[in-house]
């Protein structure tokens, strides 16, 4: 379901119930402040004027009647006029702002020293974006006794005034910390901080981004996104935050997953996350049993994972990209019904992108037994402009992941 | 009373003219579209060249329907190292040059083959970002997307809602060629 609500088409687009297996009831707390456009609330509506009383038919109007029908009247066509009613209507409040400061955004409580405020918590998740190789540091922040709505498990509602953080750093030198925040019902802020060379502060990057910020070793340069590439993947799908959810978080952890980082003793799962009480509802089959994919072999297990945390954001069933028909996302909700969406959507499926050099009737998305056909394997090995997957976020090729997904092709595919 | 009346009789049709030119918005907006597609030279890539009597002109019959998929360009003539570095077919529609070979795109609104299934937002995405459907791979040269995406919002819908106007055509393009230098 949209989660971030800009005006009644958005409202009403939130209160459809979500695609997928996980149809629960939209929770009460989205549909009630479905704000009609800030400017309709200035109009009042019919019935609630009194220009909507009956007209005196025995030709008695009072004085009192006839100024309320003149000034409905007056209203109405100023109301026309400046657009009042359209789905752009003005009058909404102005966007909230980043601080420009990273040390203003409440991530550390002394940044000169590197100490991260108590109360923020850190997590890892099980299947890592990749960022060419980027040490990465993730913590999350919610409001004084706010709770994350997971009624929808594939879902997660975020209390406003969640704060979510993500350093990057490489070599060992910090580059670049981003900042998702809710800092309203109907606004996400999305924001990235660019680290100075003595470390001690970040300012706020320029919404056009940096392109080739940061030498990250091979000839390869990091850059900071821009605010339309931070939203081309965090706004495609349900729900803006991409990394912290049931099937990331999970106490259950893919040993196979590229990049995976031991859990310590301080990171969030969900267990943790129920310990502190910070769900709504209480989810102890979570903990019970923890979200995994279901998949044919440990491997594809990990092909799984991998593929939902660094192509799903866009290539899923919700977002923009659904024309596409590949669905690379992974729900929780729909592992126990029968064959996988990603398997589905590319496996032996013609895309629309043609590997150069094989047969054209031969290109797939995913050729059983030849990653040599299969566009998946050409698209994430490139970093040429006109085949490059991911198209953004990265200047390297995740050369372990290539090669997971090339033998799981090629042996786990190529025998059936 | 007479004073009354007269207001009233003003607010009301103030209010009707208003709902009037939103009834009318849409076609306001094609003509727009059309006038901005027409000027701004969309037509000098997206509809292909003929040989006419005074040179090469648009085709108007396959107008905007882009690179046309019945002609399979052969691989381009490599140039010697020197300022000149792209090569174009007759059609002004295959761009040859250190980016590979790119071919202009089908605007008209065919679902498969053609801007059917684009959005709005899509296509304003993609001219202001200069990647494909705004999040995809970058938008190759020779394509001016920079120059349309610092129109006004309205100025790019309008374009948009001209387009999805149009009659759609199918007509496949080919996916770019990648530079065989750069494998």
């Amino acid at each position: 379901m949209a989660m971030i609500v800009r005006g009644p088409a958005d409202v009403a687009q939130a209160l459809l119930p979500a695609r997928g297996a996980t149809r629960r009831p939209v929770p009460a707390t989205i549909g009630r402040p479905a704000p009609r456009g800030d400017a309709q609330a200035g109009v009042p509506a019919p019935h609630e004027t009194n220009a909507q009383s009956t007209p005196d038919r025995k030709g008695t109007n009072t004085v009192s009647k006839r100024s309320n029908l003149i000034a409905a009247a007056l209203i109405a066509a100023a109301a026309l006029h400046a657009g009042v009613g359209r789905a752009d209507g003005s009058g909404r409040p102005a966007p909230v702002r980043a601080p420009e400061r990273l040390s203003e955004t409440g991530l550390y409580s002394d940044i000169t020293n590197e100490t991260i405020a108590p109360r923020n918590l850190s997590f890892e998740p099980q299947y890592p974006l990749w960022t060419d190789g980027a040490d990465k540091a993730r913590w999350i922040r919610l409001p004084d006794g706010a709770t994350i709505d997971v009624r929808n498990t594939d879902g997660w509602i975020f209390p406003v005034g969640t704060k979510l953080w993500k350093e990057f750093a490489f070599g060992g030198k910090k580059v670049e910390t981003r900042m998702l925040w809710r800092a309203r019902a109907d606004q996400w802020v999305f924001a990235s901080y660019v680290w100075n060379d003595a470390q001690d502060e970040a300012f706020l990057a320029p919404e056009v981004g940096i392109r080739n910020h940061a030498e990250i070793g091979g000839g390869a340069r990091h850059s900071i996104p821009s605010q339309a590439e931070c939203r081309s993947c965090h706004e495609s799908g349900g729900t803006p935050v991409l990394g912290f959810n049931a099937l990331q978080l999970s106490d259950e952890r893919d040993l196979l997953a590229p990049h995976r980082k031991p859990l310590q003793a301080t990171s969030l799962t969900i267990s943790r996350l129920e310990k502190f009480g910070l769900l709504y509802p209480r989810r102890p089959d979570l903990v019970e049993n923890p979200p995994r994919i279901e998949a044919r072999s440990p491997r594809e297990r990990a092909v799984l994972g991998y593929l939902s945390a660094n192509c799903g954001s866009c290539h899923n069933s919700r977002g923009p990209l659904a024309g596409l028909g590949l669905f690379l996302q992974h729900e929780i909700g729909l592992s126990s019904m029968g064959v996988d969406p990603a398997l589905a959507t590319s496996i032996d499926v013609a895309g629309q992108f043609v590997v150069p050099g094989s047969d054209h009737d031969g290109s797939r998305r995913i050729a059983p037994g030849a990653p040599q056909a299969s566009a998946l394997v050409y698209r994430m090995s490139s970093r040429r402009p006109s085949s490059q997957m991911p198209p953004l976020g990265t200047a390297v090729v995740d050369s372990e992941a290539v090669e997971l997904i090339r033998a799981w092709i090629a042996e786990d595919l190529g025998a059936k | 009373m007479k004073h009354r009346t007269l207001l009233i009789s003003i607010a009301v049709l103030m209010a009707a003219f208003s709902a009037f030119g939103e009834a009318n918005k849409p076609n306001a907006q094609v003509e727009r579209g059309k006038y901005l597609v027409s000027t701004m030279g969309c037509n000098d890539c997206h509809t292909p060249l003929k040989m006419g009597a005074n040179g090469p002109e648009p085709d108007m019959s396959r107008m905007l329907t882009g690179h046309p998929e019945s002609l399979v360009m052969p691989p381009p003539p490599a140039l010697p190292e020197g300022p000149w570095v792209t090569v174009v077919s007759g059609t002004n529609t295959a761009w040859a040059g250190p980016w590979g070979v790119s071919f202009t795109a089908n605007l008209t609104p065919d679902p498969e083959t053609g801007l059917g299934k684009w959005s709005e937002k899509q296509f304003i995405d993609t001219m202001k970002t200069g990647r494909h459907l705004g999040m995809g791979r970058p938008i190759l040269p020779p394509m001016p997307w920079f120059m349309i995406g610092a129109a006004h919002d309205e100025d790019i819908k309008a374009i948009f809602a001209y387009l999805k106007s149009l009659p759609p055509v199918k007509n496949k393009v080919p996916q770019p060629i990648e530079p065989a230098a750069a494998k």
